[in-house]
């Protein structure tokens, strides 16, 4: 996999992590006390038991609420993690990658999360999904991310593919465009996602032309989305020919591919 | 009406009864973890399970704006494979804390064997831990003496019949159930349990103090809306709103709402959050549309088009 640079960082700002426990700690009310108090644990602790008894209270204890965010939180964490935006998420998910971050443990970062992955409940696989561009070692959790892509748990794909930098930066171009085509395929909004005019390619405008003819064939409408990822290749010649037939069929206009 | 089926295994059933739910008033079901019709043989598929039941069947229960809870427990029957059972109860504090988790269950006597008891009690002692009610699963055989030990195991843990939900009674089991304080669960399953006549003459008899009524609705011939039809055929039978909103709503609320992990505002009011990603809203609180009771044979083959 590769890990891309895009937009730049900002030497004084918060990082990510820093953000998060402020945002907590101000929006738990009751519950900061023993928040903070569980990160001091966590930072010690190697025993896995700690980090799951925590995972477990922290909607108990913090609440479900969705974090508050100001426009001046949300530029922060994109000066923090370029194309970050937790917009979305709640207290108690913010609370649970932090103090998954925190966490000292024993084991490698990519054994801990497979193992919270598969007992986890949806509203924690949403959490640890959400969290994937603060992670250490992304390629280590290569197919921990493959499995939250074919999860038939809209929200759980959402959370990786929606206002997260991770697939921009770290997806290889065939993952990329299998996370497009089924976000489209289950009719997921591509607005959200980071990186998807950046990360146009031709493979990827082949593969939605050739869907969309599959949806032409069966009467069934297309997103106006779909096109976003196929017009800067308009003309490549791998699609030309199908997309000039499209037009002179009626299926398609001209501006639908601007 | 709102209704709650507090004993339904949807992850056996299919979207056509999570809609005539959903029409029926059924605002919420609780899934207690229990066998698939086959042991499994295997720790991995029973974590596995567990994990559907506290991930995927929530989501797929949300999508026809029904709410769905859990219990999680090793189950009487598999608790008989002692390397399985060691296994499951390794894993099972990981699941106990997950939301949405209103119980430890069903758990309970099947043949009545000494490894059946013995992890009938461990799961006691982790309910006790985790300050979590306990739904009991009663034995189909040797019945009325598998529920007075099924109590009596419960007391001598220490467990407090208040957090303790003694499931498929029936004619014969009721009257002690409730007069040691326990909930009594009836279950409304035909041929083998209990039927919704049956079930009527005994609202009489007791009133909706603590009383219980579910589907246990699974892969067998089983009715999903054994709950709203019961307290259809309650009301048609003069049994009053008051008690029927009790055993069919009321109670199961109460009793699992113990765990912290079940409250009406969860389907009147939801978090926001649970809005966006879990839970699409009951048409009916949406759209106050009349409660309709389909019946299978509606989901006709008659209706050719298929889009």
């Amino acid at each position: 996999m590769l890990r891309q640079q895009f937009g730049g960082g900002n030497t004084v700002s918060e990082t990510p992590e820093q953000l998060l426990e402020r945002w907590v700690l101000a929006q738990s009310k009751d519950g900061a006390p023993w928040f903070a108090q569980q990160l001091d644990l966590l930072s010690l602790s190697i025993k896995e038991r700690d980090l799951h008894i925590f995972l477990g209270l922290a909607p108990r204890r913090l609440g479900k609420a969705d974090l508050i965010l100001s426009s001046q939180d949300m530029k922060a964490a994109d000066s923090a993690l370029p194309g970050w935006q937790p917009d979305g998420w709640s207290i108690d998910g913010a609370a649970r990658v932090l103090g998954l971050l925190r966490f000292k443990g024993a084991r490698p970062f990519a054994e801990i999360f497979k193992d919270l992955r598969r007992t986890s409940d949806a509203a924690e696989m949403i959490a640890l999904y959400r969290g994937l561009p603060l992670y250490p070692a992304p390629e280590a959790l290569d197919f921990e991310v493959g499995e939250g892509l074919r999860s038939n748990l809209v929200p759980v794909f959402e959370a990786i593919a929606h206002r997260n930098p991770f697939a921009r930066d770290v997806f290889d171009q065939h993952r990329w465009n299998h996370m497009i085509l089924k976000s489209l395929f289950i009719n997921v909004a591509l607005a959200p996602v980071v990186g998807l005019k950046e990360r146009a390619n031709p493979e990827l405008a082949r593969i939605l032309v050739d869907f969309a003819k599959e949806r032409w064939a069966a009467g069934r409408p297309l997103a106006p989305e779909h096109w976003i990822s196929v017009a800067p290749y308009r003309h490549d010649p791998s699609v030309k020919a199908d997309l000039d037939a499209a037009i002179s069929d009626g299926n398609l206009t001209e501006e639908a591919l601007q | 009406m709102m209704l709650i089926d507090p004993h339904a295994h949807m992850i056996s059933r299919t979207t056509d009864d999570y809609q005539a739910m959903a029409e029926a008033g059924v605002v919420a079901v609780i899934e207690p973890a229990f066998w698939l019709g086959q042991p499994r043989t295997f720790v991995g598929t029973y974590v596995d399970y567990l994990s559907s039941i506290v991930g995927f069947e929530r989501f797929r229960a949300g999508q026809f704006g029904i709410r769905h809870y859990c219990t999680v427990g090793l189950n009487s029957k598999e608790a008989n494979n002692e390397e399985l059972a060691e296994g499951v109860m390794e894993w099972l504090p990981r699941f106990a804390l997950k939301e949405g988790v209103v119980a430890i269950g069903e758990i309970g006597y099947d043949e009545q064997t000494p490894l059946e008891d013995k992890y009938f009690r461990l799961q006691l002692e982790l309910a006790k831990e985790l300050n979590l009610p306990v739904m009991i699963h009663t034995p189909h055989r040797d019945k009325k003496r598998g529920t007075t030990r099924s109590m009596d195991v419960c007391e001598e843990h220490g467990i407090d019949p208040s957090m303790v939900i003694i499931d498929h009674n029936n004619e014969e089991t009721a009257a002690e159930t409730l007069q040691r304080g326990y909930w009594a669960g009836f279950t409304i399953y035909p041929s083998t349990k209990m039927g919704n006549v049956r079930m009527v003459e005994l609202l009489k008899q007791y009133g909706g103090e603590r009383i219980i009524v579910d589907s246990a609705c699974d892969w067998g011939i089983s009715d999903c809306l054994g709950v709203a039809k019961t307290a259809h055929l309650a009301l048609e039978s003069g049994i009053s709103k008051e008690i029927v909103h009790k055993v069919c709503y009321q109670n199961a609320l109460d009793a699992y709402g113990q765990s912290g992990q079940m409250d009406e505002q969860d389907w009147l009011n939801p978090p926001a959050i649970d809005q966006r990603t879990l839970f699409e809203g009951n048409t009916i609180l949406r759209g106050g549309r009349e409660p309709h009771i389909e019946e299978p044979a509606e989901r006709s083959a008659k209706k050719l088009i298929i889009e």
